[in-house]
């Protein structure tokens, strides 16, 4: 884009990919863990490191890196250091297509929803590592757990997003960006076709089977810490540990995201033309403020609801939010031919 | 008894046999998974030993006994006043309770009978302390579903209880206040308007409770039907307080078989629910914290004035014979079977708690339920460890 032999433009990508989703989800756990759960829960939250202990967090990691790496005995070595990279990897995977701007995305694909979704549902594989690999009872029936979970939520949040596929016509994330921006509602095109209006159904369901996907309560039965203490990191200490808590909240950014490009606009602004520079400064601070609305929403829910039963939480993904993403999906289809 | 001497062929062989074990040990049709005698959800020190079939539990069996303390034992070599130092510690979060069914049982051998006031007092204190235990169970059951949030609520507002607990006592969670013939002091200034603003309060967190956990439709999901006790089940195990309650039964002891404290004096209201199952429980607990509290305003309507102590010999020696006071604490039925010989201190003491019987329904309880659903049926049966280890 700016004239760059190929291998510089990897090394600034990658570079961009490794500073971002380590900050993304230092933000997120500052911000929804920290003050956000503290505040619900009338108590301050940290205080002291830093100002209003925003250096807490450092302090935190910090503490993590020091402690020692302990592997159990019996554990599968090399499954066990394998699996919380596994997990991370698809954390860093799903930031490659998500955009932030006209630009400023790391690899604008054709098939970018397809592909997010795909590599997302890599972690359900590294958790299913971890719960074998522990040796562990209560960490193998953590795994099992997620994995069972993790097949059946795939399906809605793919189901979910094909309305909006539809809609848009492309399965580009920058595509999806600009068809929202430039779209109309029954003419009225000032404030675009943001498709949370038109896809509610399947914005609600996205955000339940993202839920799910990210392992926060409702659906948090692979970790339950009341009931299997931790499930499949129950083993894990220290930096491997970290690995797992910062794939949970640089997935649960990268879903926010997700959703705000596909439901509520991305970085587009309907008056403005979408191939206009200025979008590159505006759009991730648009974006920015759209995914801390949407995770918002994601943390109040996990910070105040009980956790499902793994059998409740099957019957909910097979009876109820698959046959509804099913009708979203006929009904969207027929309102795209006859409009 | 082996074959060979041969240390490598030796060692061989236990290689062989330890790794049998550790298959053995990840085939799923019988799988034993303990939980505890360290896990969250036991909240101290107790073990369940579950056989689980996937995720089903064919079989459970409550261990307990790793904080066993001895207060039975410890009982017999102090002197009455000293002993209500060492029971404060049984039921932890409702402390004074524990004291009031010994210092009864002491005064009947002694035939001694605390003042009016006195007894109105204690009967304050020990619904103060029915309010603190609950209310910490309210918000703790959500933990132990996974919401986080209530057990904050909990604390916060059990916080007042306390408080006011400390203002008269002068201890937050072990008083040590109640003596034989009466109480230690009497109520300090301002305490009555104080306590006054705490049970308003603490009904607020009743109604909050009751539309944030009770009212949500996965609490509701993970409770209704789980863990059901019948009737005659729940009697033959030897249930009592808010399970029993929650079984349909309509047994108080503070209404059945009140042994001269001020219940009696006031109208209130026994709550029963018929469904038995773990809902059921939550609602019967959260409906007897708010009668609680409206047992504490009336009686302060009603507090009559007076000495807060007996004629109460200096050196306390209690007369040969036996007793036996049981009370309706915030857990269940407790009583002490206080055995004397005439001497400074009790011969021998029987404790009997209301926990270690509720948890002796778990092995009929716990069969081919789920293993979230182990949790949220310990977690409703509501036990405190050291009410059931002593």
């Amino acid at each position: 884009m700016l004239g760059l032999v190929y291998w510089q433009e990897t090394a600034i990508k990658l570079g961009v990919i490794m500073g971002v989703v380590p900050v993304t989800s230092l933000i997120f756990v500052y911000v929804f863990l920290f003050k956000m759960m503290s505040y619900m829960q009338s108590r301050l939250g940290p205080m002291e490191t830093g100002p209003h202990g925003t250096l807490q967090i450092i302090a935190e990691a910090i503490k993590f890196l020091q402690k020692e790496d302990i592997s159990p005995d019996n554990a599968d070595k090399h499954v066990f250091v394998m699996a919380p990279v596994v997990v991370l990897m698809s954390t860093f995977l799903l930031y490659v297509v998500i955009p932030a701007g006209p630009d400023l995305v790391v690899q604008s694909l054709d098939t970018g929803i397809f592909y997010a979704l795909a590599v997302s549902s890599l972690s359900a594989l590294g958790v299913l590592m971890a719960g074998w690999a522990s040796a562990n009872k209560y960490a193998l029936m953590g795994g099992l757990r997620a994995a069972g979970q993790l097949i059946a939520y795939e399906l809605p949040l793919v189901l979910a997003v094909v309305g909006v596929v539809i809609q848009a016509g492309t399965m580009n994330l920058q595509g999806i960006v600009v068809a929202q921006a430039e779209g109309s509602i029954f003419g009225i095109d000032w404030i675009g076709n943001p498709y949370i209006l038109t896809q509610f159904i399947g914005f609600a369901i996205f955000m339940t089977a993202a839920q799910a996907e990210l392992t926060q309560t409702p659906f948090d039965m692979p970790v339950a810490e009341s009931e299997l203490v931790g499930g499949f990191q129950v083993e894990y200490t220290g930096f491997r540990y970290l690995l797992f808590f910062m794939a949970e909240f640089g997935t649960a950014f990268a879903f926010s995201a997700m959703a705000s490009v596909m439901f509520l606009g991305g970085w587009g602004l309907p008056f403005i033309d979408s191939t206009d520079n200025i979008l590159n400064v505006v759009g991730p601070v648009l974006m920015l403020a759209k995914v801390m609305l949407v995770a918002f929403v994601i943390f109040w829910v996990r910070f105040s609801f009980p956790r499902l039963r793994e059998d409740q939480l099957q019957k909910f993904a097979w009876k109820f939010l698959i046959p509804v993403s099913l009708v979203n999906i006929v009904a969207t289809g027929i309102l795209k031919v006859a409009f | 008894m082996t074959a060979t001497s041969d240390p490598r062929q030796l060692s061989y062989i236990a290689h062989q046999a330890a790794d049998a074990r550790v298959n053995v040990e990840l085939h799923t049709g019988d799988m034993t998974l303990n939980i505890g005698p360290q896990h969250p959800a036991t909240h101290g020190t107790l073990r369940i030993a579950t056989e689980l079939d996937g995720e089903v539990v064919v079989r459970a069996e409550p261990i307990p006994g790793y904080m066993h303390r001895g207060y039975e034992k410890l009982s017999e070599v102090r002197t009455y006043p000293q002993v209500t130092t060492l029971i404060n510690r049984i039921d932890w979060v409702g402390s004074f309770a524990n004291e009031v069914p010994f210092i009864l049982a002491a005064e009947r051998l002694m035939e001694i009978e605390a003042p009016p006031r006195a007894q109105w007092i204690r009967t304050i204190l020990f619904e103060l302390s029915r309010i603190a235990n609950i209310s910490l169970f309210l918000g703790d059951m959500g933990v132990q579903l996974g919401a986080i949030t209530p057990v904050f609520y909990a604390f916060r507002d059990r916080e007042r209880v306390l408080n006011q607990i400390e203002a008269a006592t002068g201890g937050r969670f072990h008083p040590n206040f109640d003596r034989i013939g009466g109480l230690k002091d009497d109520l300090p200034k301002g305490w009555i308007a104080e306590t006054r603003d705490a049970m308003a309060k603490m009904r607020d967190f009743c109604d909050e409770m009751e539309g944030l956990l009770m009212g949500n439709e996965v609490f509701e999901a993970r409770c209704r039907g789980v863990g059901v006790i019948p009737e005659d089940v729940a009697l033959g195990y030897g249930l009592s307080g808010a399970n029993l309650r929650a079984s349909g039964v309509d047994w108080d002891l503070r209404r059945d078989n009140n042994p001269g404290l001020a219940w009696d004096q006031i109208e209130w209201k026994v709550w029963t629910h018929p469904d038995g199952d773990s809902f059921a429980r939550y609602w019967v607990r959260l409906q007897e914290t708010r009668e609680a509290t409206l047992i504490v305003d009336r009686l302060l309507d009603s507090l009559p004035s007076g000495p807060i102590m007996a004629k109460v010999p200096r050196i306390i020696k209690v007369p040969e014979g036996e007793a036996y006071i049981s009370t309706e604490n915030p857990l269940g039925e407790m009583g002490y079977y206080i055995v004397s010989k005439g001497d400074l201190g009790p011969f021998r003491v029987k404790i009997r708690t209301p926990s270690f019987n509720n948890i002796s329904i778990v092995p009929w309880i716990m069969k081919g339920v789920y293993v979230p659903d182990v949790i949220t049926i310990l977690g409703s049966l509501y036990f405190i460890l050291g009410d059931i280890d002593r």
